[in-house]
């Protein structure tokens, strides 16, 4: 595939938002749904991810490495776009406007997360519930939280429905607005996971 | 309605103006006398007839361009109103007034309305949109085509290479050297041709390479766009699973040719 790295690339970034940082989003919200269940529950279920057996190797290859490249190539992608929902404003062309808008808030939101959280965390601080319910106090760190989470969580669903276009799942366009319907459900459940959680630490 | 009203009657325009391929665009407002069933090319006609602007100014003629006016050969193209599509089918009581008439800017501006789609040709013969039946000797009939897939492949077979579909998508751009949806759209048209199909893996190899295919960003404003109502996304979507399919065949390797 020498000549095609263009080709290889997107469809490796369209793979890899799926796989596995779609993935690991979904892990990330159901535990953190823990939360409504109290303080213990919450902080024996990160503590049980912390001490995952391989922690580093998981983390490098199944969240920093992927989500990296994921990140890096989806900037370069978005700012390639010239948008024009103003003059096109159909509902896909939305879609693809707003692909572009969450993956750069979610980027700028994940930066601070893994820097508050997990950066923190190696330089000695405990994660868990006080620690979230400190940061979460904060009301606009609230809305911070709740426009990230969301902004992932869309990003997301929104993605498997390109992904499902850019691989050939979906051809038909009955297939692509079945999907659509699907992906919308997706993004609505996720979203109350989420939501959940962010408010059991308020 | 009386002759008189019919008379009194007027239609307005705003056309973006440009001299020359590196000049500065510039307004200029014109108005005509109307006439029941004109179209935007019989506006421009009248104007050409006697350039003068609204503020009296004697003016040059505006440039566009055009070939069969009936809406098959895509010349004409232009962007009315904001939204790319032929100006012979662009009939004048169903746009609203002043008429704003632009180029296509996804394309080099030649002059005034002109624009420049060479860049759409040379995808065609970048992705072989043809089929190659040429032999030292009598190859002899090809495969024959059942008759529902031609009436399928006819509707792909509309395209007229008119570059509405580039100039809506956000992923063509000076940014970007994505090819755009029609001549990918031909590439599932001359795959699925019985003999044609023969040199399928050629034609996907080309949309695999850089700019290519995969470029699509799914806004799947072509398909809404398309004058022909040519099932854009869907060719796109079928194309992504064949190059799916042939990038593993050439990592992999297959038993099949």
């Amino acid at each position: 595939m020498a000549g095609n790295r263009e080709f290889f690339n997107r469809k490796l970034h369209s793979l890899l938002g799926v796989i596995p940082v779609g993935v690991f989003l979904i892990q990330h919200l159901v535990v953190n749904h823990f939360a409504t269940r109290g303080e213990e529950a919450f902080n024996s279920a990160s503590h049980f991810m912390e001490s995952l057996p391989f922690r580093y190797l998981l983390e490098i290859f199944v969240i920093f490495l992927p989500l990296l490249y994921h990140a890096i190539y989806g900037l370069y992608i978005a700012f390639t776009a010239k948008n024009n929902t103003s003059k096109y404003s159909y509902f896909r062309n939305w879609m693809f406007y707003i692909q572009r808008i969450t993956g750069v808030i979610t980027l700028i939101f994940l930066v601070w997360h893994v820097w508050e959280t997990r950066i923190q965390a190696a330089m000695g601080a405990d994660v868990n519930f006080q620690m979230m319910e400190n940061i979460l106090a904060n009301p606009f760190m609230l809305a911070f939280y709740i426009i990230g989470v969301l902004s992932a969580i869309f990003h997301f669903a929104n993605g498997l429905w390109s992904f499902m276009v850019s691989w050939g799942i979906t051809v038909s366009p009955r297939s692509q607005v079945i999907s659509t319907y699907v992906t919308l459900g997706i993004f609505v459940a996720l979203s109350i996971v989420g939501i959940r959680a962010i408010f059991a630490f308020v | 309605m009386s002759e008189a009203a019919v008379k009194s009657k007027t239609v307005r325009f705003s056309v973006t103006r440009q001299d020359s391929p590196d000049s500065a665009p510039y307004q200029e407002e014109f108005e005509v006398e109307y006439r029941p069933n004109m179209n935007v090319i019989s506006a421009l006609m009248e104007i050409r007839r006697n350039p003068v602007n609204t503020k009296g100014e004697n003016t040059t003629p505006i440039n566009w361009d055009m070939n069969c006016l009936e809406e098959v050969c895509g010349a004409c193209s232009m962007v009315i109103n904001g939204k790319p599509r032929q100006s012979c089918t662009a009939l004048i009581d169903q746009l609203e007034q002043p008429i704003r008439l632009e180029p296509m800017r996804t394309f080099p501006v030649v002059r005034d309305l002109q624009v420049d789609r060479s860049r759409m040709f040379d995808s065609l013969k970048k992705v072989k949109a043809w089929i190659p039946i040429d032999g030292t000797y009598d190859l002899g009939p090809g495969p024959r085509m059942p008759e529902k897939k031609r009436q399928w492949a006819y509707e792909l077979s509309k395209c007229m290479t008119c570059g509405v579909c580039l100039e809506a998508c956000p992923n063509v751009n000076s940014k970007s050297d994505f090819i755009g949806p029609a001549p990918l759209s031909q590439v599932r048209l001359f795959n699925s041709h019985p003999t044609g199909e023969m040199n399928k893996a050629e034609r996907l190899e080309e949309i695999m390479g850089d700019g290519g295919l995969a470029n699509c960003g799914n806004s799947q404003n072509c398909v809404q766009s398309c004058p022909k109502g040519i099932p854009l996304t869907t060719s796109i979507a079928a194309l992504n699973r064949d190059t799916t399919l042939q990038s593993f065949k050439n990592f992999f390797g297959s038993d099949r040719v």
